[in-house]
């Protein structure tokens, strides 16, 4: 990106490869900077000491709730009887587990999908110099960086069946008004275009910026070959750009995963469970009823965590291996 | 030379096009936040607010400011506090590379992965026990996690890019690590502090989930939770709705246009980590 962390980094190397011909090899005090190795874990152990308290506590309580038979009472007074997988096994067998596995992987193989091609073509269109590319280019961020819930809410009433914007077009176009939000058949595909929305932006930047490392001499070279558009696209731009598409695709698996605020927000999983996806599914057990199923809840949340890490340890070899190469 | 202008002028109409295309569900919201109550469900939708009225303006006013100081204090809290715990970790891992520092990173990478939900319930879990349920403390706190792992990283990269130069002088000058840190790498660390408050701020400002779980029954409740009760009780005033988001979608709009560069390279640090 032409940001100072690139350039500052390329002073630093400069200034490294200049400091190591100037200065002598021999380290001035060996002694000294033993340490100051260690006066590190100074400035580290506060978020040393955050991370215990704020990530692996409650997600360890997470682990404990799912073991056990919880109930807001037994929450204050103590006294949750052990369950063991109980809770697991009751989720398993949940007629709503079959429909989320499924909506999970429906709602996040549409999103990176449909984002992902979206993002490429404009990161593309983008990747040419015309002029007010780079102001339009920051407009596109607007999506991204829009509170979930105001996207949400805005998809909400443009999808809404009797007076909504997007059934007016399709009128317009002689299509039959869709119930979007509430009917069964269409509203996992409403969340999905409403989270393809708000995914463009991240892939168009982060794509974007892969184009940008890509040498235009290659191009050069291409085009007096004679090669086409879709042939320098197809043999050059793709295969170049394989790795930060790997990190893209990734890391928006990652984030699809967790994505809750704005399937909650539009249908509430329903109607009849139609939209729910393993993290409204948790959440509607631990917080969406009267009556509140911690154990069960937690325990989906659990199993999400589960494919969440999966996804992270495959991204982790993926860029460990990039950064070899 | 003309035709060559002119096929650059064509491609900033379609340009031009694609934006209003993508930024359609924005403009909607605006020319919904304007709509009078009785063209709400006129057939086919005004597409221009003709004979708007500021009624769901008055609303906000009426209504949400308090949502939204609240919103705002959590997010200079949250803002406050990763800095306070991620520039000096940053630090640490870029320049002084204590043993262990490399774990640390990986834990960091990793606890970005837990998804938000997973962490409300064991957060709900303790604050429970502890009695910090609906507290802006206690939001300020989980909403935190958001962006720590995310700005130790940040910090780590750029300051991994500050010259050895420019430390080493100030030790031979006698300042200590911790003088070195105040006086020389945060202040030409400006980039990265911007970076990680926009997007700690950013994302404290649309936090659901915490705020849901964690403050749904206090008395300072953020914006989202307005919007979110607005809908639940009063789903007739689409205007009021859409004017609330249009307010809350100020803060994203004005950090976009003053730290427009910022934005684009902490997506894209946040991504390609090195």
């Amino acid at each position: 990106m032409d940001n100072a962390t690139t350039s500052l980094r390329q002073v630093a190397r400069d200034a490294g490869g200049r400091a190591t011909k100037a200065l002598p090899p021999a380290p001035r005090k060996p002694a000294g900077r033993h340490g100051t190795r260690w006066a590190g874990w100074l400035f580290l152990a506060p978020v040393a000491l955050y991370l215990l308290a704020f990530y692996a506590y409650p997600v360890y309580r997470n682990i404990e709730l799912s073991l056990r038979e919880y109930t807001v009472r037994s929450f204050v007074q103590g006294g949750a009887p052990f369950a063991g997988l109980g809770n697991y096994a009751k989720v398993l067998s949940d007629p709503t587990f079959g429909p989320a596995l499924l909506h999970t992987v429906v709602f996040t193989a549409g999103s990176l999908a449909f984002q992902f091609t979206i993002g490429m073509a404009l990161a593309v269109f983008f990747h040419q110099h015309f002029p007010l590319s780079r102001t339009l280019r920051a407009l596109f961020l607007i999506p991204w960086l829009l509170p979930l819930i105001v996207s949400a809410s805005t998809w909400s009433w443009m999808l809404n069946s009797d007076a909504g914007v997007v059934n007016a077009g399709l009128g317009a176009l002689g299509v039959s008004p869709v119930n979007w939000l509430t009917s069964p058949q269409w509203s996992l595909v409403s969340v999905v275009i409403a989270n393809v929305w708000i995914g463009i932006p991240f892939n168009l930047v982060v794509l974007y910026s892969g184009l940008k490392s890509i040498p235009p001499d290659v191009y050069e070279a291409a085009a007096l070959d004679g090669a086409t558009g879709w042939q320098r696209f197809r043999r050059i731009t793709l295969p170049l750009l394989r790795p930060v598409s790997a990190i893209t695709l990734l890391l928006g698996l990652i984030y699809t995963l967790k994505v809750f605020d704005i399937v909650w927000i539009m249908t509430k999983g329903g109607p009849t469970d139609s939209s729910t996806t393993f993290a409204t599914w948790s959440y509607r057990l631990g917080f969406g009823n009267m009556l509140p199923a911690f154990g069960p809840g937690a325990a989906v949340g659990n199993l999400l965590i589960g494919m969440a890490l999966v996804a992270g340890l495959i991204y982790i070899r993926v860029q460990r291996r990039q950064h070899l190469s | 030379m003309t035709a060559h202008r002119l096929h650059r002028r064509w491609k900033t109409a379609v340009g031009v096009a694609l934006t209003a295309l993508m930024l359609f569900p924005v403009y909607w919201m605006i020319n919904v936040s304007f709509t009078r109550d009785q063209d709400m469900r006129a057939d086919p939708p005004h597409l221009i607010p003709i004979g708007g009225t500021l009624e769901g303006y008055r609303a906000v006013l009426h209504q949400q400011l308090p949502y939204l100081g609240v919103s705002f204090l959590v997010g200079l809290g949250t803002v406050a506090l990763t800095l306070a715990l991620a520039a000096p970790a940053g630090y640490a891992l870029a320049k002084l590379r204590p043993p262990g520092g490399g774990a640390l990173s990986f834990v960091l990478l990793i606890a970005q992965m837990i998804p938000g939900i997973i962490m409300a319930m064991g957060f709900y879990a303790i604050y429970l026990n502890l009695g910090v349920l609906n507290s802006v403390a206690g939001l300020i706190l989980a909403d935190s996690t958001l962006a720590v792992p995310f700005g130790v990283l940040i910090f780590a990269a750029f300051m991994s890019g500050i010259p050895r130069e420019l430390t080493q002088a100030a030790v031979v000058d006698g300042a200590g690590a911790l003088r070195t840190f105040w006086s020389v790498v945060l202040p030409v660390s400006r980039n990265a502090l911007v970076t990680v408050s926009l997007f700690a701020f950013l994302w404290s400002w649309s936090d659901f989930v915490f705020a849901s779980t964690l403050d749904g029954g206090g008395d300072h409740q953020p914006i989202t939770l307005g919007i979110y009760h607005y809908i639940g009780n009063n789903n007739q005033q689409w205007n009021a709705i859409m004017a609330t988001a249009v307010v809350a979608s100020i803060p994203a709009t004005v950090l976009l246009i003053l730290a427009q560069r910022y934005v684009a390279a902490g997506v894209t640090a946040g991504a390609v980590k090195d």
